[in-house]
């Protein structure tokens, strides 16, 4: 018996619940397909082996756009590999080691503050503090730690929230187990809280790879291939927005960029997760 | 006189436990004999939970909860705020109602604990493992799988291998809160035909709402009762006899299966 053949005696108000619950899900699923569907329609005739590895010319009109997918993928990995131990730590001492205190309390609202705040702001606050007061300038550096910051509320939160579904029960086995803290975070907290940190990365390599706004005041625009984290480089979602608003001609590889962006998140997703996976689950063994 | 012997391993005294303004347990004194299992008896919500888990300073973990009064283990009082929690509970193991073990391997719930407390050799590891699994008659179920997930162990398994686990550190006191009361009949007999073999190795509090398995394996019995708006201590009947001859009307109430 499967649940289609369940008696189909409807109301009229059923029936009619039933057809705005299609028309939505049609409605939210059809804009995703509109919106990929755009991009890809005109811009994957542009993607090639030689668009991804040579440089741009012509202010990015011609020529490929392999400097952009350096600086970005720099970024990103400065980003995450800042962001992650930061929003381990935050989250284990939020909620494991200082729950319900008011110094958890206070930093709690300040992170909902801080997920709310304009990416503009952060790049602004980059820029005085990165670019600026510590002297590392217009550099993937300064961008990467920007984006760090941006993505750190996001990352404790959800990492939080894989730690609140941990039952109690594991921690008064430790605890009664004569387990320290530390212990019982490293061996049973954190893994069984692993997809939690795994949701954070996803989010947070989303928000670094689309982010625009914050990179113009960090990372700079500069079409070269950064030497260095020290030198200036120009992002993917920085190059779409050039070409898109401030270049006559550029909207073909704008969109052909746009591919490319897309092609990497679903990519570089597929490999977090894989990782997180891998190196978590080996840990815990959930049936 | 009283000599070492008959001395009480633990010596509970004055114990009142409050969660906020709410008293759970009012002014228990109690002894708890070396190599015997206490049963804890009576309604829920009289404490019982609450006075065990006062032994190993579990009631910490509940910011709310304050204990007052005095415990004395081995002659050394565990209530203020010296005792080393790690070494205290490494001595007094606990055992919960509902199976607990950790969402790892079979062979790694019994490690992590022995690890933590320095044992690191595989072969030693290996061996203690295999030595708690037979004591708890798990060995014969587990031994092809002990790289299995715990959870993938049925309810009276799994609490099994909670109790192997706690034996794996050879605590002197084990506490038991009510380990049988989420197992079918089976696996409830079979956990507590385990208990009850376990009081050679160690001293055992049990708390039980069921007063036929308190009647079954313990051999001091105190009744519990909710008086008063808080839970208190009514009868300490220190064998069999004494509990089936009681004259007391609430225990009385119990062994009858009458409402007082």
């Amino acid at each position: 018996m499967s649940f289609k053949s369940l008696p189909a005696s409807r109301s009229p108000l059923e029936i009619s619940a039933l057809i705005a619950f299609w028309l939505i899900a049609i409605t939210v699923s059809g804009l995703f397909v509109w919106l990929v569907g755009d991009v890809v329609v005109h811009g994957l005739s542009g993607v090639s082996w030689e668009f991804l590895t040579s440089s741009p010319s012509n202010f990015g009109t011609a020529g490929g756009i392999y400097p952009m997918i350096v600086s970005t993928l720099l970024i990103l990995v400065i980003a995450i590999v800042v962001a992650v131990p930061l929003s381990i730590a935050s989250a284990l001492y939020l909620s494991e080691f200082a729950r319900g205190s008011w110094s958890s309390i206070l930093i709690e609202r300040g992170l909902i503050i801080l997920a709310a705040v304009p990416s503009v702001v952060f790049g602004l606050f980059g820029f005085a503090l990165f670019c600026d007061m510590l002297g590392m300038g217009y550099s993937i550096l300064s961008g990467g730690l920007t984006l760090a910051c941006m993505i750190l509320p996001i990352m404790i939160r959800a990492l939080q929230a894989g730690l609140e579904s941990v039952p109690d029960d594991y921690r008064r086995a430790a605890a009664a187990l004569a387990m320290s803290k530390t212990r019982t975070v490293v061996s049973i907290l954190l893994p069984s809280a692993a997809p939690g940190l795994v949701v954070g990365l996803v989010l947070g390599i989303g928000r670094v790879l689309a982010e625009t706004a914050a990179l113009l005041f960090t990372s700079g625009s500069v079409d070269r291939t950064p030497e260095s984290m020290f030198d200036s480089g120009r992002s993917l979602s920085i190059h779409i927005y050039e070409l898109a608003m401030n270049v006559a001609g550029g909207e073909a590889n704008a969109y052909s960029t746009a591919v490319v962006l897309l092609l990497l998140l679903l990519v570089i997703n597929s490999i977090a997760i894989a990782i997180a996976d891998k190196l978590l689950k080996r840990k815990v063994k959930i049936v | 006189m009283t000599t070492a012997a008959d001395k009480p391993l633990i010596q509970i005294s004055d114990v009142t436990i409050r969660y906020g303004s709410q008293v759970a347990v009012c002014d228990v004194s109690l002894e708890i004999p070396a190599n015997k299992i206490t049963g804890l008896i009576g309604p829920s919500g009289c404490g019982k939970s609450s006075l065990l888990s006062a032994i190993n300073r579990m009631t910490d973990m509940n910011p709310e909860c304050k204990v007052s009064g005095s415990i004395q283990f081995a002659d050394q009082e565990i209530l203020n705020g010296k005792v080393d929690l790690i070494s205290l509970r490494k001595r007094i193991g606990m055992i919960f109602q509902r199976p607990n073990p950790f969402p790892v391997s079979i062979r790694r719930n019994i490690e992590l604990p022995l690890r933590e407390h320095g044992c690191r050799d595989r072969q030693k590891l290996a061996a203690k493992v295999e030595e708690v699994c037979r004591i708890t008659g798990l060995w014969e179920e587990v031994k092809d799988r002990l790289n299995a997930s715990a959870l993938g162990l049925s309810g009276g398994q799994q609490q099994r291998l909670c109790i192997a686990r706690a034996l794996a550190l050879e605590p002197e006191v084990i506490l038991l809160d009510e380990p049988c009361s989420a197992l079918d009949p089976i696996a409830s007999g079979v956990v507590e035909d385990l208990v009850s073999s376990l009081k050679s190795k160690a001293t055992i509090v049990l708390v039980s709402h069921d007063i036929a398995q308190a009647r079954r394996i313990a051999d001091q019995i105190a009744v519990f009762w909710y008086e008063d708006r808080a839970g208190r201590l009514v009868e300490v009947c220190k064998d069999k006899e004494q509990f089936e001859n009681t004259t007391h009307p609430i225990t009385r109430c119990f062994i009858d299966g009458t409402r007082c």
